[in-house]
This record gives C-alpha cells, structure tokens and sequence, in this order.
C-alpha cells in the first residue's frame, strides 16, 4: 500500500475489485463492536439491572406522578436558619463546616412518601433534608429521616419493598403476603424494624432526632479518615405522640409552623465516632451505644416557608454533595441515593409545579 | 523539516492533541451513559466526569486555537470538493460539541445549584442563575448532544476506515500517532 497521495490520487480505485467485498465487512464490524462498546456501558445489554431510571420509574408507579413534586418526600416545607460550630469537630474532619462561627443553612421539613398530599400522621417518616453554605462557597447536603436505622441496606430492597408495600388495587391495603415474603428474604429489615419500633415516637417534627443513617468518612487535617455518622438531637422537650386523638390532616406540618413562629428550633449536631471495624456499609445496623458523641454545633431553624416559595424546593439534597473533610463510606445507599435523586429531580425540574398541601396562606395563618 | 513532509501531515502537537482528546472523549462518552444507568457507580463516575469536561472544555479551546494557527496537510487528491467539504464541516462540528457539551454540562449544573467540585474543595463557579426548568432543559440537551457527538464519532471513524481500507490513499497516515515508514519521513530522520 502507498502512502504517496499523489500515487494513489492517479484515480480512484474501483470498489468492485477483489478483497474490497471484506473490506467492507471489516469497517462494518469495526463500526458495530463501537456502538456495542457504547451500548455495553449504556446497560442496554443488561435491561433487567436497576437503574436510577428505573428506581423513578418505580416511585411513579406506586405514587402516581405528581406534576412538579418529589418523587419520595413529596409533601413538605422549606425551613431556613443557621449552623453555629463550637469548633469540636475540627479534630475529626477539615470540613470548614466545623470551625468555630456561623455558617447559613436552608432546608426543607418533609414527610416521607411520593404522595404530597397525604394526610400527617405519628407513624409517617419525618425527613429534614439540610443545605449548609460554607464561607468559601462549598456545600454540604444531607437529607436524614427521625428513624434511628433504615429499614433497608441495598438500594434493590429499598425497590423491592416498595412494590411488596403498595396498596392492592382492590383491598386498598398492602398485600400481608407480599410483605411477609419480602421480610422472610430480608431478615435485616426485620431486625432495623425491631429497633425502629423500640424507639418512641415524639408528638412532631420540633422533638424529632433526625439521623443521617449512612455512614460517611471524616477526613481531618492530618489526613486521617475516621468513619462516622451524625444525627441531630432536638432542644424541644421529647413529648410522647399520642396515638388516640384526632389529627388533622397536616397537623405535624401545622404545630411546626406555629412553633417556629413563636421561637426558633435548635437541633445539637452529634457526630458518632466510629472504630475500625463498625459497619460502614449497612444502614440497618445501629453502632454499638459506647461509641465516642462529639456535640460539634448546634441548628438554629427561624423561619418556614411553603414549598410554593421556598429556595429548598429547586434543591436537591443530594446526600453526596459533601465539603472537603467529608466523604462517602462505602455504604451502597449513598451512591444510588444520589443518583436517584438526581434523576427525580430533573424530572420535576421540568415539570410545572401544582400548589402544594401547605401553601403560603397556611404558612401566614401560624404566625 | 522539509515542506513537503511538512505538508503531509499535521504537526506533532496537533496529532497529540488530538489523540489525547480522542481518548478523553470516548472515554467521556463511555463514562457519561454509563453513569446515568448505574446506581453503584453513579458517585465515583460522576466525580470523574466533571474534572475529564473541564479538561475537554480547555483542550477544545487550544485545539481550536492551534487549529487556526497550523492549517492541516492538503487532504489526498481522491477526495471530491464536496468530500472535503464534508470532512471539513464535521471537522467544525465536532469542535463545536467538544465545546458545547462541557459547557452545558457545567450550566445544567449551575442552573440546579449544584457545586461543580472538580476536586476536594476545587470548584468551579456557577455560570447560570439557580432555574429550575432551565436546568431540565439544559439537562436534555446534555443528553442530545452527546449522542450527536458520539454519531458524529461513528461517522468519523467510519471515514478513515473507509480512506484506509478501501481507498487506500493514505489519509490515516496525515494523523498516525507514530512515524511514517516512508522513505521522505526516513530521509526527514537523518
């Protein structure tokens, strides 16, 4: 073969001549193990893997699509405040979070669940998702829940439990058989639900503990990586949730907004230390009681806003978006979380957003 | 350097320029579909991509720059106008989604309020106001051009294969990542 241009520019070759048919062959074959390369990594090989599309897909089919909403977490308010640090988390991480002073934070208060008009309830997940703006512009998202372990360790249980709890279509209530197939699978969950229901359950969102569930990694200064996990622990007295009286269909969301109207909420921040060898990938197990609470700050929320209105509503608190100084663990949750709420989020960012349970006008009347 | 070898091929810059990118780009394109349908490696793979754009996004620029700077060899004499012509035009537009796409990219992400973290506390600022509905549609267009970009891919390697294979006119050679084995680029050596 020449590699003389002006030889081989003499005249084109004719296509039809020997070895050309093959050649052909060769291109076409080259071409499609590229776009089988591509499609490989796609999953389009693999249709029956969990994907964050997938996951969605599953929310909208046990909750409906609600135009505009969270796809879990549906129903909720924006909250806003401040962080103050009392500098003991600075041995732990370099997350300037943590030095002493004051850092502005914005939030949303949510119940757990795809439906954002569903009735509050003292059995309901109570979720508090938290953006904290660090001085140089850095962000730290976490998005905790008031149960003190999740029920689930992998993101195709969480899926799993999802159909197995939805309403049958024709009783209205899940199917007992369903459920009771998924926990004979899942003895995990059993467990996590035996220690969830060991905790009592306060009478709202003010006295609620929120976990943080996952474990992460605090990365300090020296470079150390310690594993941690961190929960907020209300400063409102625990009052116990009463199960007979009659509830208004937002009456945790309702006794929230009046609260903060009469005086701001604080949460302490507690980091829990954890030792080499605690499960760092497992979401269901609690540590063991002993391990290390350092009290590194306390959240200060002063004002609630309807999600009509609030900046949290266009926030995704995206459980890895994470300062310098905090870093995911191993725990599989954390990398399906993000991805899925960051494809539930670009659905209902473009999505026109109905009015929500609570509107601007419930937010006024608290005051 | 003679001028004639000189005008057969593109400089060594160039040709490092672009197998560089070539490189970064399909790994790009790899990473980018794969991370969407991924739960598992949805973080590690995201972290990756956000940097490798960056990277992309500057090296278009001086590819670019470079481009104008050092015009290419003559492409060979099979080739008809309206071949050059296509060739030059897809030439253009793959510049343009090697451009764009890192830029809509980092967009779509300002228009979320997300950070754009290139490395541990190393981000980027936001170039767009916090808009929910533009980051949606930002978002798509993420996606389209990016299948545009890897189509566009298909249709050049298709093309060279197609000079090198059939033609047979020694088009690869104007961008080979090695020497030439031709007895100008021996007498270049000597």
């Amino acid at each position: 073969m020449s590699n003389d241009p002006v030889a081989a520019g003499a005249g084109r070759r004719s296509f039809g001549q020997d070895g050309t048919l093959p050649r052909f062959a060769l291109i076409g074959v080259a071409l499609a193990a590229v776009a089988a390369t591509f499609a490989y990594f796609g999953g389009w090989f693999t249709p029956n893997a969990l994907t964050p599309t997938r996951f969605t897909d599953g929310f909208e089919h046990v909750n409906g699509v609600h135009s505009g909403f969270r796809r879990n977490h549906a129903k909720g308010v924006g909250v806003s405040g401040f962080f103050e640090s009392n500098g003991n988390g600075v041995r732990l991480s370099k997350a300037l979070v943590f030095r002493p002073g004051r850092v502005p934070v914005i939030g949303r208060v949510s119940l757990g669940g795809g439906q954002p008009f569903a009735a509050d309830t003292p059995a309901a997940v109570r979720g508090l998702g938290l953006q904290f703006s660090l001085p140089d512009g850095q962000l730290w998202r976490t998005a905790m829940i008031h149960l003190p372990v999740f029920p689930f360790s992998t993101p195709e249980a969480f899926y799993e439990q999802m159909f197995a709890s939805q309403p049958d279509a024709s009783t209205g209530t899940p199917d007992p058989a369903k459920m009771a197939a998924f926990l004979a699978r899942h003895p995990e969950t059993v467990r996590a639900l035996a220690v969830i229901k060991g905790q009592p359950v306060s009478s709202g969102f003010n006295n609620s503990t929120f976990h943080g569930l996952n474990a992460f990694r605090f990365i300090s200064s020296a470079g150390d990586s310690i594993p941690v996990r961190w929960l907020l622990t209300p400063m409102q007295p625990f009052e116990a949730a009463s199960a007979s009286a009659a509830h208004d269909k937002n009456y945790l969301f309702d006794s929230l907004i009046a609260q903060i109207h009469r005086q701001p909420l604080r949460w302490r921040l507690i980091v829990i230390v954890g030792r080499p060898g605690d499960p760092t990938h497992d979401a269901t197990i609690a540590w063991p009681e002993e391990r290390e609470h350092v009290d590194v700050g306390t959240l200060t929320l002063d004002r609630v806003e309807s999600d009509d209105t609030s900046a949290a509503t266009d926030l995704n608190f995206d459980p890895l978006v994470l300062p310098a100084g905090i870093a995911p663990s191993d725990d599989p949750l954390l990398s399906a979380r993000s991805a899925v709420y960051s494809q539930s989020f670009t659905r209902r960012a473009g999505e026109t957003k109905l009015p929500s349970a609570i509107t601007p006008l419930a937010v006024r009347k608290g005051q | 350097m003679t001028m004639s070898t000189q005008r057969l091929r593109f400089t060594a810059f160039s040709r490092l320029l672009h197998w560089t990118m070539a490189a970064m780009v399909l790994t790009m394109l790899c990473i980018g579909v794969a991370m969407v349908a991924s739960l598992a490696n949805y973080h590690a793979l995201v972290s990756i991509h956000r940097p490798l754009g960056i990277a992309i996004l500057i090296l278009v620029v001086v590819r670019f720059v470079n481009r104008l700077l050092n015009p290419p060899p003559p492409p060979p004499a099979t080739m008809s106008r309206a071949e050059r012509l296509a060739a030059t035009a897809s030439e253009f537009t793959m510049y343009g989604l090697m451009f764009a796409l890192p830029l809509v990219g980092w967009g779509m992400l300002s228009a979320a309020h997300y950070p754009i973290v290139l490395y541990g506390s190393l981000h980027l600022p936001a170039i767009l106001p916090h808009n929910a509905a533009l980051h949606a549609a930002l978002r798509k267009g993420h996606t389209i051009l990016a299948y545009f970009l890897f189509m566009m891919f298909i249709a050049h390697f298709g093309a060279i294969l197609f000079h090198t294979l059939i033609v047979r006119d020694g088009f690869f050679n104007r961008m080979a990542p090695w020497t030439l084995r031709s007895r100008r680029a021996a007498g270049d050596r000597g």
